[in-house]
């Protein structure tokens, strides 16, 4: 079971990662490897795009928790856009979703 | 789950690499039983959560050891118990402090772990941890459960 990162770079300090596959305590490191170090762009953007994402679990969480914790030291953007129903699902129930809504709206960015 | 019941026997190496292995296996027995896709969906991720918590705190100091899991599929549902003969804990501790992240908690204090067995408990309609040699968790999903809502107080520890 694999998962496939792609990085975008949009220009401008302003990346798009996105994730296909299963995300769980095999593959969540290399997620990490990937993702983090994109938090650590001081005024950048990220976005974390699960549309091809096919399974998670809460290792997937704790790796999305961490990158928000660093993009906040960095004041770097860091947004999750296409959670399937079932994802978004998974949000709702640890809390995750309520805790990412505050932190983008704290810091007054637009989640497009 | 009190009727003659068709069993599913695995092991697997407690190494992160089978834990989908698990997963795969119990979604085909769920999908075979009739479950909803919300349903198996659910299974799937109790059944990883238990298996990673099995490699990741089970056999940490102890090298590297096996994962059992038994499938009970009975006309009412399904019963899986995840059992491994490593590092025990003290489960009635753990239980006590299942939560959700504190969404207005700052946000260096908000953990990256520990939502495991939260997880486990919101997505399985009954949840029993028993801790006497190594840990066994047994969850059951009714077929005809209605899925998250019951989070409160449904895990329960045997000594």
């Amino acid at each position: 079971m694999n998962i496939s990162i792609k990085r975008k770079d949009q220009g401008d300090h302003r990346f798009l990662v996105a994730v296909s596959g299963e995300i769980d305590v095999f593959t969540a490191p290399e997620l990490q490897k990937g993702l983090l170090p994109l938090t650590e762009i001081r005024g950048g953007t990220l976005i974390l795009d699960l549309n091809e994402t096919r399974y998670m679990d809460s290792t997937a969480l704790g790796v999305i928790v961490a990158a928000l914790k660093s993009a906040s030291r960095h004041q770097c953007s860091f947004s999750v856009t296409g959670m399937t129903p079932r994802i978004q699902r998974l949000f709702e129930i640890t809390g995750l979703m309520e805790l990412l809504k505050r932190v983008q709206t704290s810091r007054g960015v637009a989640n497009d | 789950m009190t009727e003659a019941n068709d069993v599913i026997r695995l092991l697997i190496p407690a190494k992160p690499e089978f834990v989908s292995v698990a997963r795969l296996a119990c979604s085909g027995a769920a999908s075979r039983m009739g479950y909803t896709f919300d349903a198996i969906e659910d299974i799937k991720v109790a059944v990883s959560e238990a298996c990673t918590n099995a490699v990741s705190h089970g056999y940490g100091k102890k090298g590297t050891g096996n994962i059992q899991i038994d499938l009970e599929c009975g006309s009412s549902g399904m019963a899986i118990t995840i059992l491994h003969n490593g590092e025990s804990f003290d489960a009635g501790h753990v239980l006590k402090n299942l939560k959700p992240i504190d969404a207005s908690a700052e946000l260096d204090k908000v953990s990256e772990g520990g939502l495991g067995l939260f997880l486990i408990n919101a997505l399985m309609d009954q949840v029993t941890i028993s801790t006497e040699c190594g840990v066994a968790v047994r969850m059951i999903k009714f077929l005809n459960g209605d899925g998250v809502g019951r989070i409160a107080n449904k895990v329960s520890t045997t000594e």
